[in-house]
């Protein structure tokens, strides 16, 4: 008998047997050079199924391991992928769950001290701080408000939250000093537009001025070029000249005659650049946006785009992302696009179509994009160049 | 040794149970019908609800029952990337388990709906459970994950900014899931075992948020396929191999699903159209079309020689299943979002605003027997099992018994 086949018992009678399981795991059959193997199947995960079986059979061991497993399987989580992190989950779920309901206890000291040690992965201490709570729920008070601006949006949230509830009863109890102070503080940490909009709102009803381009990071100044034919949505898929490099003195053959590079901006404080407004209303078009963005260093960033409009995204020349889908709504983040920038100067191509619908609720021609770290909090050129285009 | 064998052997019993369950979007075996007798007809907040519970999240999935134990999909967050998989007794409906995940999809959709949209399904040992970012997560009863896919992880743009709706269907030892959207479509057959897709096809690109249906014994056909219905129509599939065995190209709708009765298929398209699967290879038969039969979002139902719709409008249609031939209308208060069910010779649907309706059907009209107020938003299609009605809102769970 191993843990795998007792894997396939009912939740109530594994219930009774967690403290054999736990004898089992100390007298070898689940060692932890297995637990090490089986975590190593695991972060191997892959798409399209990749590594499944392996995987399956690792799962299987390491979900019925006792308490102090959970650290190797929270320690895993560094650099594992996205999928890899919800496989690993759900094996500390499992030996969580089990280990608290059979004993009423977690390992709380270890889990706190995963927490605060904030060079591990941030979903991982997050899910640390989830079993924790319930075990002691006044930890939330000693963690969460040094969490301000910590690599968890989640953790993030709880923070700006808090500080939120103490500003606005601040206000209430006519500290506005103490209240100013308060949601200045919740503003620097916050990434989440409802809780912009709930800090931003009572700050300008106090006089004050929040510049929401910036603190978001939205790229206001462009170059434009269009319209070029997306008659029949072909265009999403043709390379016109843009597409084979960028000189802003061209003069291209576009759907309707020569267009050349128009420099625009938006002054939207959500960054949307509206092209139907601001240059006609085009049909079956394709629109060309470009702008630079001057990075301090080379690092990975989160492209974060809304449109209701198809499009593609090129960084220094790479396309790193397309999507042809049209009028299915439109928000801020609509999408999340990883990838590099370099050190100095990065081109940045965006490529929108229009198609011919002619419903009023398919007119919107516009996009907004922004460049955030991975909790969204906006990325900023470097000051020490002049030549970024993005708000300042 | 021999302990740990029996004790597996017993889990495994307990996976299996069948009596009662329903365990996917609209029951077991997709009809619709429930074998249940005695449900309330009339409830209200404070009489025949047997207990409500608060939900950890958002959602309009519908609950799926096996056995003594409710499985149902939430999702929380700003931006509704946190996915739970939540196992309720039906007893008391106390929380088993509640197990968490991130989305690897994009989680964006319409404001009134939210990523746990598509309801799971469940083989009776595992649940299946899909969301709107196309993650689809596999558990046993236990809630100790199988296996995890990220359909758009794997396929970057399956995808819809609206959100997807279709929920999985199991067929023997495969779970298929059917994500269509405009800009990349497919469906896939996965081995329930080991979460690796059998197949997987290219799919018409255009946003679909109808669901699979299966044409088997169970449904009343000599065949073993899914149906994937979409703009195009409709294509028959071997769950095994993902080969088309016959295909209807006449369109079809993207909202309501189709229904098998007695192995005839009722298919949303051009009002209702029903089909004759053929034998072998070749073209369905159309048996008859109603065109003033079409339903809006809710999926029709055939039930003792009728064919019943719900129109945007509200209106409950009931037509012959045989012609076709509109018999009664019946208006109800709606908007519905959720498909009705029937049980014990009755028609139950709950509309958006909170009111659950019971009607009686006849040969020549409709009654309205049964009129009861939750107020709380539905847009689910209610399961029913053990005497009881589990309807979820995006917030509460209620268990409407006598």
């Amino acid at each position: 008998m191993n843990c795998l086949q007792v894997a396939g018992a009912g939740h109530w009678l594994r219930r009774t047997m967690a403290v054999g399981l736990i004898l089992i795991y100390a007298t070898g059959t689940c060692t932890a050079a297995t637990l090490e193997k089986s975590i190593v199947a695991i972060r191997a995960v892959g798409p399209e199924g990749q590594g499944h079986p392996a995987a399956i059979a690792a799962m299987k061991e390491v979900s019925v391991g006792p308490a102090d497993s959970l650290f190797p399987l929270l320690n895993a989580f560094d650099d594992a992928s996205p999928l890899a992190i919800n496989w690993l989950r759900g094996a500390v779920d499992a030996v969580a769950d089990r280990e608290l309901k059979s004993t009423g206890h977690l390992p709380a000291a270890k889990l706190e001290a995963f927490i605060k040690d904030t060079s591990r992965r941030a979903e991982a201490r997050r899910l640390a701080y989830e079993w924790l709570i319930k075990v002691d729920p006044a930890a939330a008070d000693r963690l969460i408000p040094g969490m301000i601006k910590d690599a968890s949006p989640e953790f993030r949230r709880d923070a700006v939250q808090r500080l939120i509830k103490s500003a606005a009863a601040a206000q209430e109890e006519k500290q506005p000093e103490q209240a100013l102070k308060l949601y200045r503080e919740a503003l620097a940490g916050a990434v989440d537009d409802d809780q912009v909009k709930a800090i931003v709102t009572p700050l300008r009803e106090m006089g004050q001025t929040i510049n929401l381009q910036k603190h978001f990071g939205f790229l206001t100044e462009w170059s434009i070029a269009g319209p070029f034919d997306n008659t029949g949505l072909k265009g999403f898929d043709m390379v016109y000249a843009p597409e084979k490099g960028i000189d802003l003195a061209t003069t291209y053959d576009g759907k309707d005659g020569p267009v050349t590079w128009k420099k625009v901006s938006t002054a939207d404080e959500y960054g949307v650049l509206n092209i139907a407004k601001q240059l006609s209303p085009f049909k079956g078009a394709v629109m060309y946006a470009t702008t630079t963005f001057d990075s301090d260093k080379a690092r990975p960033v989160e492209f974060r785009l809304g449109t209701p409009n198809a499009w593609k995204l090129w960084v220094n020349g790479k396309l790193v992302f397309a999507r042809d889908e049209y009028h299915r709504g439109v928000q801020l983040d609509q999408y999340s696009v990883k990838t590099e920038l370099k050190q100095g100067q990065n081109v940045i191509l965006l490529k929108v179509c229009q198609n011919e619908q002619t419903e009023e609720w398919a007119q919107d021609y516009k996009y907004q994009i922004r460049i955030c770290d991975s909790t969204g909090a906006a990325i900023l050129p470097s000051p020490a160049t002049a030549t970024s285009q993005v708000s300042r | 040794m021999r302990f740990f064998f029996l004790v597996w052997m017993i889990g495994f019993s307990v996976g299996t149970l069948q009596a009662g369950d329903w365990r996917q979007f609209r029951g077991t075996n997709g009809s619709s019908i429930s074998t249940e007798t005695g449900l309330p007809i009339k409830w209200s907040p404070t009489e025949n609800i047997a207990w409500k519970v608060k939900l950890p999240g958002r959602g309009l999935s519908s609950p799926i029952v096996v056995g003594d134990r409710i499985f149902l999909t939430c999702s929380s967050g700003f931006r509704q990337d946190r996915l739970h998989v939540v196992c309720l007794n039906t007893t008391d409906g106390s929380v088993r388990w509640d197990r968490q995940f991130t989305a690897t999809g994009r989680t964006m959709t319409f404001p009134k709906i939210c990523n746990a949209t598509p309801s799971p399904a469940s083989d009776g040992q595992r649940v299946f459970a899909l969301f709107s970012s196309n993650d689809l997560i596999c558990l046993d009863l236990d809630g100790n994950l199988q296996w995890y896919r990220g359909l758009t992880y794997d396929h970057p743009n399956v995808s819809n900014s609206l959100g997807m709706a279709s929920s999985p269907v199991v067929i023997g030892d495969t779970v298929v899931a059917q994500v269509e959207n405009d800009s990349q479509s497919l469906a896939t057959g996965i081995d329930v075992a080991t979460g690796l897709s059998r197949w997987t096809i290219e799919r018409p690109k255009r946003a679909n948020w109808t669901s699979a249906v299966t044409l088997t014994k169970e449904t009343g056909a000599d065949d073993n396929l899914v149906l994937l219905q979409s703009s195009a129509g409709l294509a028959a599939i071997d769950p095994i191999t993902g080969k088309a065995a016959w295909n209807y190209d006449a369109g079809a709708s993207t909202i309501p699903s189709a229904v098998v009765s007695e192995g005839i298929i009722y298919l949303p398209s051009q009002g209702i159209t029903a089909l004759q699967p053929p034998k072998g290879s070749a073209n369905p038969e159309v048996l008859w079309k109603g065109n003033k039969l079409g339903p809006g979002t809710a999926s029709p139902i055939a039930y003792d020689g009728r064919l019943y719709t719900v129109n945007a409008a509200g209106v409950l249609i009931a037509a012959d299943l045989k012609t076709g031939e509109e018999k009664w209308k019946l208006r109800l208060e709606g908007p519905f979002s959720g498909t009705p069910f029937v049980a014990d010779g009755l028609l139950y649907i709950f509309n958006e605003k909170g009111v659950g309706q019971v009607i009686k059907p006849g040969d020549t009209s409709g009654e309205v027997v049964g009129s009861n107020d939750l107020g709380e938003m539905f847009l689910c299609t209610p399961a029913v099992s053990g005497g009881a009605i589990y309807i979820r809102s995006d917030s509460t769970l209620w268990k409407i018994a006598k």
